[in-house]
Order: structure tokens, then sequence, then C-alpha cells
């Protein structure tokens, strides 16, 4: 642990000049650059909002805002773009390096340190401006928002934990990533992100309960939406599955570390 | 600090292969599993490298060449045994490694540099000298994707050897652009290896691991084969890629000290060879520009279709310094009889400079000893050369020269 902190030190220039790269060459050569970091998640939730709008609207009680839903949406928006960036990324962190990890020594640890990273700058820049969109629909931040970067470390912190055991498992078994794309697509619609949990017959709303991303995404909202702390259970139990995850990754990664070089 | 400066012990690598990835996951748990197969591409590997000392290593492809540099970098992890290194690694193997085309040369320069390790700080005092170094101009702060492919070899050797490593890894057949700059690598590796650096060349030829390491190591099958002085072990390597068919190599410890190589499959051998003055009595001592003859008495064992002699004179050193064969003279002689002697007689002018010389022979059916080799002797015989009666000069070659000097 002691040597992986260190080696992590070491190589900082490295990891932040990644992460810059990394932000700096998605973008390179298109007219809008780092705008479309941004514009892709809006664009998504303008889509959302035009078609569902109706339908849910009516469904969230107790906001004065007729743009009530659109800030429902992008609070959740926000929690699950960071989560599914990690994921897919780290899925196939390992594989895409495949070819650098073979030519070079480097401390492996740094490639979903950068990861983790460039997603994070990637969902600031999203929260910051749906923070400008909410001041102009006439919904300030309040105080509860103090609670975000809290919410987004556990956001982060279980996205890695999840991402790195899978992206480990994949370098042997790559049907890892094919099946992750399929899962990930249905845990979405299996998270209130467009649609409330109120909608949910009774019986069926149980089974969200064990997804583990729907208390996430209640907790942004409650944070942006409705101005209130998260509930504190939901958010004790996302923290230690975040460290177990982290931890059971950090265990799988320095035991397969040897063997990765030798299948990419 | 007697610490070795690199210290290869026992190392071993296998490629596994599980019954079942699961398998192998359960394995991470402590689980004891059984492999399905397993392939040793490297065992028993143990040397050390003391500081400054340069070593070749030779074998042919698939010897284990790669893998032995990859763990020395630790690129890859060794399934048994261990290596210690005790100080900076670099390596000019793969160069050009994360450079991003969307970046400056600049811009790759500071990446491709973090990703060895080194800060910004550190960097930023070798900028200017690695912008130098590359000499592309302009070019240096334009994107990379503009780059030709020896500008970007240029700006990634720059900066892979920006700082003096303690061991430098090169691979000799290594292509750094036009014959310039490939020049001035090549000096900078010289430079770095005057000021201490140790050298790990990965090489095929022969003269670059002579004039270049004070030791060679022999990979053979992904065993260590031999370790020791860079001309004895380019000889049994020599031997090693003739044809191996029916074919014994012999390595036994010559008059003069060194090593001896005789390999072939014996079907024709050398039986006596000689040097011999004007007055043809036998020499082993002969002044510069001195007419001499070599002669070579060759028994043939078996029936032989085709019979080529081939002979090399070599420096202290084991370059060659003259060779050539009766397939280039067309002499080839055909179907030989088991039985038969041929006496092959030579004559030359001895124009070689001062020093010791041995001469290698090869007897073989066309101009190389990788297709028939029937015997390959090395040290077939050594002789001196001394200048008892010529102006002074240097060098191996004896060019007497007409020289005017007119004042005007």
């Amino acid at each position: 642990m002691k040597e992986i902190l260190a080696a992590i030190w070491s190589y900082r220039h490295f990891i932040v000049s990644s992460i810059r790269n990394d932000l700096r060459s998605r973008f390179a050569r298109s007219k809008l650059g780092a705008l479309w970091m941004v514009l892709q998640p809006l664009a998504q939730v303008a889509i959302y909002a035009l078609v569902l709008s109706r339908i849910m609207a009516a469904k969230l009680p107790g906001i004065d805002n007729r743009y009530a839903y659109v800030i429902y949406l992008m609070a959740g928006m926000i929690a699950w773009s960071l989560f599914a960036e990690v994921v897919t990324r780290s899925l196939t962190v390992f594989v895409d390096s495949g070819n650098l990890m073979k030519k070079m020594a480097f401390p492996r640890v740094c490639l979903p340190i950068v990861i983790g990273g460039s997603s994070l700058v990637n969902n600031l820049l999203l929260l910051a401006t749906s923070i400008g969109v909410f001041l102009l629909i006439g919904h300030p931040p309040t105080m509860a928002m103090l609670w975000l970067p809290l919410l987004i470390g556990i956001n982060l912190a279980f996205g890695l934990g999840l991402g790195l055991i899978l992206g480990v498992l994949n370098v042997f078994v790559r049907d890892v990533a094919q099946v992750m794309t399929v899962v990930l697509q249905l845990l979405f619609w299996l998270t209130p992100v467009v649609y409330m949990p109120t909608i949910i017959p009774e019986r069926l709303r149980a089974i969200l309960e064990f997804n583990p991303m729907m208390h996430m995404v209640v907790a942004f909202q409650s944070v942006m939406l409705y101005g209130r702390a998260p509930g504190l259970n939901g958010m004790i139990v996302m923290a230690l599955a975040s460290a177990v995850l982290l931890l059971l990754a950090l265990f799988l990664f320095r035991r397969a570390a040897p063997e990765m070089v030798d299948v990419l | 600090m007697n610490e070795p400066l690199l210290a290869v012990r026992e190392l071993g690598k296998a490629f596994r292969e599980y019954r079942s990835e699961w398998q192998r996951f359960a394995g991470w748990f402590g689980f004891k599993v059984s492999t399905k197969s397993e392939s040793w591409v490297l065992r028993d590997i143990s040397f050390s490298v003391a500081n400054g000392e340069s070593i070749g290593i030779v074998g042919q492809n698939g010897a284990g060449k790669s893998t032995l540099l990859k763990l020395i970098t630790g690129t890859l992890k060794g399934t048994t045994g261990r290596v210690t290194v005790n100080g900076r690694i670099a390596a000019i193997l793969e160069l050009g490694m994360g450079f991003s085309p969307d970046l400056s040369g600049r811009e790759n320069v500071y990446h491709s540099a973090g990703l060895m390790g080194f800060s910004r700080q550190a960097i930023d005092e070798v900028i200017d000298d690695i912008e130098a170094f590359a000499e592309i101009a302009g070019y240096f702060d334009e994107p990379a994707r503009m780059y030709s492919t020896g500008m970007q070899m240029r700006v990634a050797f720059s900066v892979a050897t920006a700082f003096r490593p303690e061991i430098l890894i090169v691979d000799e057949a290594l292509s750094v652009g036009d014959a310039y700059f490939q020049h001035k690598c090549f000096k900078r590796i010289r430079e770095f290896r005057e000021q201490g650096t140790s050298l790990l060349i990965v090489s095929h030829d022969a003269g670059a691991v002579q004039s270049l390491c004070d030791r060679a190591i022999l990979l053979d099958s992904g065993r260590l084969l031999k370790d020791g002085d860079p001309a004895a072990v380019m000889d049994l390597y020599n031997a090693l890629i003739a044809d191996r068919e029916n074919s014994s190599i012999q390595v036994a410890d010559h008059v003069s000290g060194r090593e001896q190589t005789v390999s072939g499959t014996g079907e024709a051998s050398v039986e006596e060879i000689a040097l011999y003055n004007a007055m043809g009595e036998p020499v082993e001592f002969v002044d510069v520009g001195q007419p001499v003859t070599l002669r070579i008495r060759v028994v043939a064992r078996n029936d032989i279709p085709r019979l080529v002699l081939g002979y090399m004179i070599r420096d202290r050193l084991g370059q060659p310094v003259f060779g050539t064969n009766t397939h280039h003279t067309k002499q080839v002689l055909e179907n030989v009889a088991a039985g038969t002697k041929v006496d092959y007689r030579i004559d030359f002018p001895m124009n070689f400079g001062q020093g010791d010389y041995s001469i290698s022979t090869a007897l073989v059916s066309t101009d190389t000893h990788l297709v028939n080799n029937y015997e390959w002797r090395d040290l077939a015989l050594v002789f001196k050369v001394a200048n008892m009666s010529r102006m002074e000069f240097v060098g191996t070659a004896w060019v007497p020269p007409t020289i005017e000097a007119s004042r005007s």
C-alpha cells in the first residue's frame, strides 16, 4: 500500500499530464473543443425533457418550478454520467493500454487514476454548467449543495472500484466488457434518472432498493432539487461498499499485475 | 559498495495456460490450481553486470533475448528468480511509445519523460538540450502528427537519452532515421559509456559486440549457454547458427589462452594448416609486407558433392581483417570422394599492421556456412605480424603511400 502511494507520488507529473492530454486529445481539432464535454450530456437532458416532461412533471409534488423535471433529470444525470464513464473506461483501460504496458515500465496504478481524474474534471464541468442552468431557470443553489463534494467522492470511488475489478477480469476474459455494456444500459433504466421511483408499482419498488446506483442518484436529487441532506443510511452503505470494492480491486490488481502483461 | 549494478539470479519465465480463466482467478485467492500447460521461455539465467561494464546479448530469434530485456526493465515479472537493479535503466528499444499525435513535440517530450518518471522541473532543465539534439527546428512546436517517422524518432531518442542512465539498453539494429542522426546517436551512446553507463546491447553483429562490449552472453532456447569474452561468445554463436543437422560443436582451450570453437558435421576437416615464408620455411612471426604462403591440407571423410574452402584472418579482437573462399575465386571442387586429401596453397603479401592475428577456416558447400557446414574451425592458426623493415604506421592495414609535399 505504501509503495503504491510512493509510486503515485513520484509519477504525479505523468498523471497530471496524462489527464490533461486525455481531455485535450478527446476534443483536439473539433471546433467547439471542451464545450462538447458538457454539450453531450446537456443534449441528452434536453431530449428526455422534451419527450417526457409532460408525463413526468406532474409526478414531482412539492416543487414550485415549471422546470422541476429538468432539474431532476440533470441531478440524476450528473451522478449517472460519472459512474458510467468511470466504469466503461476502467473496464477496457488495461486492454487499451496493452501496448504501452508491454513496452514501458511504469506503475500501472497510474492508469486508473488518470481515468478517475479525467472523468472527475469532466463531471465537475458538467456540474458547473448545470448550476448555471439552474440559475437561469430560477433555482438558486442551496446549502445542501455542500454535500456534493462528498457525494461525488463516493460516486467516483464506487465507479472506480467496480470498474477496476471488471477491468482486471476483462484482461483475461474479454467477454466481460461486452456483457457490461448491456448490463450498464439495463442498470440505467433500473435507476430513477429519467423517471421517479413513485411511478413504479409498490411491490416492484423493492427491487430498485438493491440497485446501489439508485441510492446515489436519489442522494444527488435530494441535494440538488429538494435542497435536503441525502439519506444517511444509503450514503453510509454506499461509502462502505465503495471502500470494500476499492480494496478488493487493489488486491485483485496486485495479484493480476504480474500475469497481465503476459496475456495482453 | 560491492553490490553489482545489475544482478540476475536464477531468473525464469513461464507463460502459463489454465484450463479455464476461472482457475487463474481462483489462484489469486490462494487456491491451488493446476495449469494446463507451461511454456518456459527463459530458465535459470544468472549473471551480473558491474558498474560501467558493457554486455552484449546474442542469440537467435526466439532465444529469449527480448523476454530477458523485458524482465530487466520490469515490464514483465519473472516466474522464478529475481532481478536486482541499483540504478536507473533506460531502454532505446521502443522509441516513441506514448507519443500522442495531437500534441506538439515539446508536449510529447514532457509527457513521455513523465512516463519515465521525471518531474516537470527536471525536464525544464534539459528541454533546450533535447530540442537542440533532435534538430527538427520549427517542427518541435508542431503537432506530432505532422512529423515524418524519422523526425519522431529524433525526438523520441532525444528524450530517451536526455538523462544519463546507469544502464542503457540498446538494440544494435536500432534505426533512428538517416545516417547522420544514426551517427549522432551512437556518439551519444559511446559518450554515456565513457561516463560510466553500462550498456546492454542486443545484436547479431559480431563487430558491434566485440567493439562495444566487455563481455557477451549467449542465449539459446531460453538458457544461458555462455557468458564470457565477446570474441569467444561470438565464435560459439557463429557455430550455433550453422547447419545443425549431425553437427557437433566443441569448445576447447587454445594454446593462445583463448577458447577455440570447432563445429560442423565433420564430413571434411582441416588436417594441417601452416604459414610459410618465401624460402618455404614455416613461420609464426611475419614482417609487414612479406610474401607468405598459407598451406591448408583438407581431408574428406565422406563423399562430398561440393567442397569450398573459406578462410578468414582476424585481428586480436576477432574482427575480420580479410577473408574469402574458393566459391568466390571459382575454384569449387566437385564430387570429392571419401579419403581424398586436398592441398590448398594460398599466396599473399602480409600487408597487415603489427599485432596478433588468427585464421578461421571453413569447409562448406556454398559461400556460406549456414547451409552445409562440414567444419568451421576458429583459431585454426595464430601468428604475429611485426614491423621490422617498414616505416612506422598504425592500423591493421599496410597501404604504403607515396607522399608529395610541396611548398608554395
